[in-house]
C-alpha cells in the first residue's frame, strides 16, 4: 500500500522514506495567478511536517490539493500511495482534517455531528469510539450541546475529536489552535503530540505559530509566492540562517533574507 | 472502486433529520405553505362552485375547480419535492460544512442519494396531512384518483431530483450567489409547465416548450382524469421518457459541475 520512494531534500541528499504524501511537481493556477510552482515533497510516514509561509504563499492550496479537493494544473500528489486526483476515495477513510474555516452544523448536538462522521467514515462501534475520544479530548460535559453554541475553544476541540473520529493515518491540520488563548492551545497540542505518539499518525499541518511548528515539527517546509524556498528540521533551519528561533527565520525568508 | 454504502447514506440522512428534530417551526413550516396554498384554492373552489350553482352550470365548472385544487396540490409536491433536496444541499452551505463531507469517504452519488431520500421525506411531511386537510374541508380526494396518484408523482419527484441535482451543482462551482436560483427556478418553469390551463391554452409556437417538460404531462394528465375520466399512461410513460433524460443530464451537469469546482479551487471556501 505504502509506497517506499527516495526523498531529494533541497541539498540534495537523498533518503529512502516510506512516503505518507508525495508531491510531484505541483502547480496550480487560477487564471493569471501561480498559486503553487514547481512544488515537490516527500513527508515520511509517522512524521509531523509544517507547511509555513504568509499570507497567499500557498499552503492552503497544496494542503487543498492533497485533500483533492483542488485539482492540480499539473502536477501529482499522493496519499498513501492513492493519486488524489484520480483514486481519492480509495484513502480517504484513512484520512481526516481539521480547519478553522470549516465548521460543523450548528444545530447538531457534538454527539449527533460525532455520530454522523462515524457512519460516514465507516467507525466500527461508533458509541465505543465516541466514548473514548470524549473522554481524551474532555467534551463530555458539553456532548449533547449543540455545536453553534459552543465557546471557540470548545469548538476547536470538537473539530480535532471530529478528525480523529476514524483514528486517521494522515492527519491533515490548518492552523489548529487559531484563535485559541495560550492554555487552550497548549492542550491542543499536547493532544496531537499524543495521538501521534500512540497512533504514528502522520501529521501535515499549515500554521502562523512559530513557537507551535518548533515543538509540534520534524521537518519545515518554507513557501513563498508558491514555491519552495527552504526545507528542513526547524533546529537546522535556525542554525542555518544565524538565528534563535524559527519566527526570526520566517522573517528572513518572508523579506527576501537568505540564510547566512 | 468501493460499492454504494447504504451505511454513509444513513449517516446523511440522519444528520438531516437530527436537523429537523430539532426544530419544531421547521417542520411546521413544511406543513404551513402547502396548507396555507390548499385552504386560498379550497375557497376559491367553493366560492366558483356556489356561483356557478346559482347560475345552473353546476357541473361544468364543479369540474373545472375539481382541476385547479389537484393542480395545485400536484404543483406543490413539485415545488416541496425539489426543495426538499436543495434545501438539503444548502444546509451544508450554510454550515460551512461541505469541505467536512467532500474530504470523508463520501461519494457524490450517496450524498445525492441522501439527497433523494430527504427530498421524499420532506414532500411526505408536507403534502400527506394537506391532502388529509383538502378531503377533510373541500372534500377532495386525491388519493381516490387511484394508480395514476403515483404515476403523478414519480413523474413530479423525477424531474424535482434533475432540477435539484443542477441546481446544487450550479450552487457548488458558483457558491451562494446561485442560492436564490434555488427558490425561483420552478417559478420560471411554472407558466410552461401549463399547470392551471391546458396545454392548447398556449401560442403555438409556446406549445413544444411546454411537450418538453415532464410536469407538463403530468398536469395534462391529470385534466384528462378528472375532466374525461381516461388515465392517460402514454402521456405518463412520454413524461417518463423526458424524465430519465433530464436525470441523466442533471446528474452529467452535477459531477461536471463538482470537477469545475475542484479545479476552480473553490470546494474550500464553501459558505464564507
Amino acid at each position: 500500500m505504502n509506497e517506499t520512494i527516495h526523498s531529494a531534500s533541497m541539498t540534495g541528499a537523498a533518503s529512502p522514506v516510506a512516503a505518507a504524501i508525495s508531491a510531484r511537481a505541483l502547480r496550480k493556477t487560477f487564471k493569471k495567478v501561480v498559486a503553487v510552482d514547481s512544488v515537490s515533497f516527500d513527508i515520511a510516514l509517522g512524521s509531523t511536517t509544517a507547511l509555513l509561509g504568509g499570507n497567499g504563499a500557498g499552503k492552503t492550496t497544496t494542503i487543498g490539493m492533497i485533500m483533492g479537493l483542488i485539482l492540480p494544473t499539473s502536477g501529482r500528489v499522493s496519499v498513501l500511495g492513492a493519486d488524489m486526483a484520480r483514486e481519492r476515495h480509495r484513502v480517504l477513510a484513512r484520512m481526516n482534517f481539521e480547519s478553522p474555516y470549516v465548521d460543523m452544523p450548528h444545530r447538531l448536538t457534538v454527539r449527533q455531528n460525532l455520530k454522523v462522521f462515524a457512519g460516514l467514515y465507516g467507525v466500527a462501534d461508533a458509541a465505543k469510539r465516541i466514548a473514548e475520544i470524549a473522554q481524551s479530548l474532555a467534551l463530555e460535559d458539553f456532548l449533547d450541546r449543540q455545536a453553534g453554541k459552543l465557546s471557540a475553544g470548545q469548538k476547536t476541540r470538537v473539530a480535532l475529536a471530529k478528525a480523529l473520529i476514524n483514528e486517521p493515518d494522515v492527519l491533515l491540520l490548518d492552523e489548529p489552535t487559531a484563535s485559541l488563548d495560550p492554555d487552550t492551545a497548549d492542550w491542543v497540542r499536547s493532544r496531537l503530540e499524543d495521538y501521534r505518539r500512540k497512533r504514528g499518525a502522520t501529521i501535515l499541518l499549515a500554521s502562523h505559530n512559530m513557537a507551535e511548528v518548533e515543538r509540534l515539527c520534524d521537518r519545515v517546509i518554507m513557501l513563498k509566492a508558491g514555491r519552495i524556498v527552504d526545507d528542513g528540521a526547524p533546529a537546522a533551519l535556525i542554525a542555518k540562517y544565524g538565528r534563535d528561533n524559527l519566527e526570526q527565520v520566517f522573517l528572513d525568508i518572508a523579506r527576501g533574507r537568505g540564510a547566512s | 472502486m468501493t460499492s454504494l454504502s447504504l451505511r454513509r447514506i444513513g449517516a446523511m440522512v440522519a444528520r438531516y433529520l437530527y436537523v429537523l428534530r430539532s426544530s419544531w417551526p421547521r417542520i411546521a413550516e413544511l406543513i404551513y405553505w402547502p396548507a396555507i396554498q390548499m385552504f386560498t384554492w379550497g375557497f376559491l373552489q367553493t366560492y366558483i362552485n356556489g356561483q356557478a350553482s346559482a347560475a345552473g352550470l353546476a357541473g361544468r365548472f364543479a369540474v373545472a375547480a375539481g382541476t385547479l385544487i389537484g393542480a395545485l396540490l400536484l404543483w406543490d409536491s413539485l415545488f416541496r419535492a425539489q426543495l426538499g433536496f436543495s434545501l438539503s444541499f444548502l444546509e451544508e452551505m450554510w454550515s460551512r460544512n461541505m469541505a467536512n463531507l467532500l474530504m470523508s469517504p463520501l461519494r457524490p452519488f450517496e450524498f445525492v442519494a441522501a439527497l433523494m431520500a430527504m427530498s421524499l421525506i420532506r414532500l411526505a411531511i408536507g403534502i400527506l396531512p394537506v391532502t388529509g386537510l383538502a378531503f377533510l374541508f373541500f372534500g377532495f380526494n386525491l388519493w381516490g384518483l387511484g394508480l395514476a396518484v403515483a404515476a403523478f408523482f414519480a413523474n413530479l419527484v423525477l424531474t424535482s431530483w434533475a432540477i435539484g441535482l443542477f441546481v446544487s451543482g450550479l450552487v457548488l462551482r458558483n457558491g451562494m450567489g446561485a442560492e436564490s436560483i434555488a427558490w425561483s427556478i420552478l417559478f420560471f418553469v411554472m407558466p410552461f409547465a401549463c399547470v392551471y390551463y391546458p396545454v392548447a391554452t398556449l401560442p403555438h409556437w409556446l406549445q413544444w416548450v411546454a411537450w418538453s417538460l415532464p410536469p407538463t404531462y403530468v398536469f395534462e394528465g391529470l385534466r384528462a382524469l378528472l375532466v374525461a375520466h381516461a388515465f392517460r399512461a402514454d402521456l405518463m410513460f412520454e413524461g417518463l421518457g423526458i424524465n430519465a433524460f433530464l436525470l441523466a443530464f442533471g446528474a452529467v451537469a452535477f459531477l461536471a459541475l463538482l470537477d469545475s469546482a475542484r479545479r476552480a479551487g473553490s470546494l474550500l471556501q464553501m459558505g464564507e
